[in-house]
């Protein structure tokens, strides 16, 4: 067990060395390795803002009971309970008389509800799931519709559909490139070790002739590969940082004109850290590649 | 310790470096591999140290079937030797000590213990003062004797040497066959592949003569 840390310790220590024996190449390959993960990993950053701004969007995620006008108190209270049982959901009853006086309020409405004998509006509930994907919001619309004294449910569902397929749309373009950026991250790795294992053809021919498994000849290659992508990862999260501190005035000033306010989230530390071991494996890959090529010529 | 049996080595192309070569070399023996060039020496040092595999025929090392090793084990086979080639490869990119450390860092030596055992290997060939000088900085001599540190470092059971002297100065050559017998009289089995006359001459071990790749 010493040996072998012993071993991984010195590997480690070396691909340090060589990383930092070209510090120029390092930073042109570290640029390279890191704008390939900046794109696709921006495009998710971006798509969960989107998704954010879609559950925050108002109306998007509420369901409006309406009940029978001849719902007597102890049918609200029915329902109310029934609302009570049901997990992950929030929920406001808006009684008939609120919601008049609501429709008095608007400028468009007021002189038509003024002409109104008696108050045509029934009894309502607004439901706030906390599930918001289209497919849950039908299967509670469809459950609350079949309650009894419920006249009717309503979610506005298309948009709901329409947004959460851009979504689904932006998530496989996001994935697309990160498969083509992903790729691009191992070719470079994939150069950058193959001209490594040139430069080091001399003592690998050595090291083999006096007793070096392979393993013991892959291990720096697969340190420095997988180095460069955590690295590389390090530089992706750099510059999407910089590009949400650029984005987030004019966002805010777009939310402005809309009448709401919008704050760019920037990634966590848990999606920095899956970043760069993202990185991290992508070069231990390209390595692993490079090198198993490479070295079919010592052989 | 080591015995080969009718053993043949055909190159691609159809010369045959070796044809039916049966030797025997007893634990703690010292044999010269003496001939002319392309007489088969060099190929019968890189067939004892796996470097290359026979053709056929047997050859066995301390009851290992060399012939018929799994390409997995070749390294750790490897190690049992101090290998010391006639162009020395020494790595030019790093210092003399480090040079010496590179088996034991195959093995998986921890880094103080190592240095300790590069150091002393140094001292026994009288480098360590430059211990810190890059090869390149080396007489001929002195890259020899740097090469044959970096053989013993590990203390292996047998050390093989392709043509150490040549290309020496009288006096390198000397040191280096005083250092060969110096590693002999502690009980390390020595094969050398060498056409020097004055160690032919003066050697108090055993000689294989090859021409043509066969024992003479």
């Amino acid at each position: 067990m010493r040996r072998w840390l012993s071993q991984h310790r010195a590997a480690l220590a070396l691909s340090v060395r060589r990383l930092l024996a070209a510090p120029f190449n390092t930073l042109l390959s570290l640029l390279a390795i890191g704008i390939a993960l900046t794109l696709p990993a921006f495009g998710y950053v971006v798509l969960d803002n989107l998704r954010e701004l879609g559950r925050s969007a108002s109306g998007v995620q509420e369901i409006s009971v309406f009940m029978e006008v001849g719902a007597a108190r102890k049918d609200i209270a029915e329902i109310e309970s029934r609302l009570q049982t049901l997990p992950g959901i929030r929920f406001t009853f808006v009684p008939r008389d609120e919601a008049l006086k609501r429709l008095q309020k608007s400028e468009e409405m007021a002189e038509i509800v003024a002409s109104l004998p008696r108050n045509p509006l029934p009894d309502a509930f607004i439901v706030e799931p906390a599930d918001a994907s289209p497919e849950a919001l039908d299967v509670l619309r469809q459950e609350l519709a079949s309650w009894p004294k419920v006249a009717h449910a309503q979610l506005d569902s298309a948009w709901v559909k329409r947004f959460d397929a851009f979504l689904r749309l932006g998530k496989l373009t996001v994935l697309m490139l990160a498969g083509l950026f992903g790729a691009g991250l191992v070719a470079v790795t994939f150069n950058t070790i193959r001209l490594q294992v040139l430069a080091q053809a001399a003592e690998i021919e050595v090291a083999r002739m006096i007793g070096a498994t392979d393993s013991f000849i892959r291990r720096p290659f697969h340190y420095f590969g997988a180095l460069q992508g955590v690295l590389g990862g390090l530089v992706a999260s750099g510059l999407i940082f910089a590009a949400l501190h650029l984005l987030a005035g004019p966002v805010g000033e777009l939310a402005a004109l809309y009448g709401g306010s919008f704050v760019l989230h920037a990634p966590g530390v848990r999606e920095i850290a899956a970043l760069c071991a993202a990185g991290g494996i992508l070069g231990w890959l390209g390595a692993q590649l490079s090198v198993s090529l490479s070295l079919r010529r010592f052989d | 310790m080591i015995v080969a049996n009718s053993l043949t080595k055909r190159y691609p192309g159809g010369f045959e470096a070796l044809s039916g070569v049966s030797f025997q070399i007893g634990a703690g023996e010292m044999v010269l591999i003496t001939g002319h060039s392309g007489a088969g020496k060099t190929t019968l040092v890189k067939l004892i140290a796996s470097i290359e595999r026979p053709t056929s025929g047997s050859l066995v090392v301390n009851g290992q079937n060399l012939s018929a090793l799994r390409r997995s084990a070749i390294p750790y086979v490897r190690r049992h030797f101090g290998m010391i080639f006639q162009d020395q490869k020494l790595l030019f990119d790093r210092s003399a000590l480090d040079n010496v450390m590179l088996p034991l860092q195959i093995v998986g030596l921890p880094h103080r213990e190592a240095v300790r055992r590069a150091q002393a290997a140094l001292d026994k060939v009288g480098l360590l003062a430059r211990e810190k000088a890059n090869p390149i900085a080396l007489s001929g001599g002195e890259q020899q004797r740097l090469a044959i540190a970096r053989a013993v470092v590990n203390r292996p059971t047998v050390l093989l040497a392709d043509e150490p002297t040549a290309n020496l100065d009288s006096a390198s050559a000397q040191d280096i066959r005083t250092l060969f017998a110096d590693f002999h009289r502690v009980g390390v089995t020595i094969v050398v592949a060498t056409h020097d006359q004055s160690w032919i001459q003066h050697c108090q071990g055993n000689a294989l003569r090859l021409d043509h790749g066969r024992v003479v």
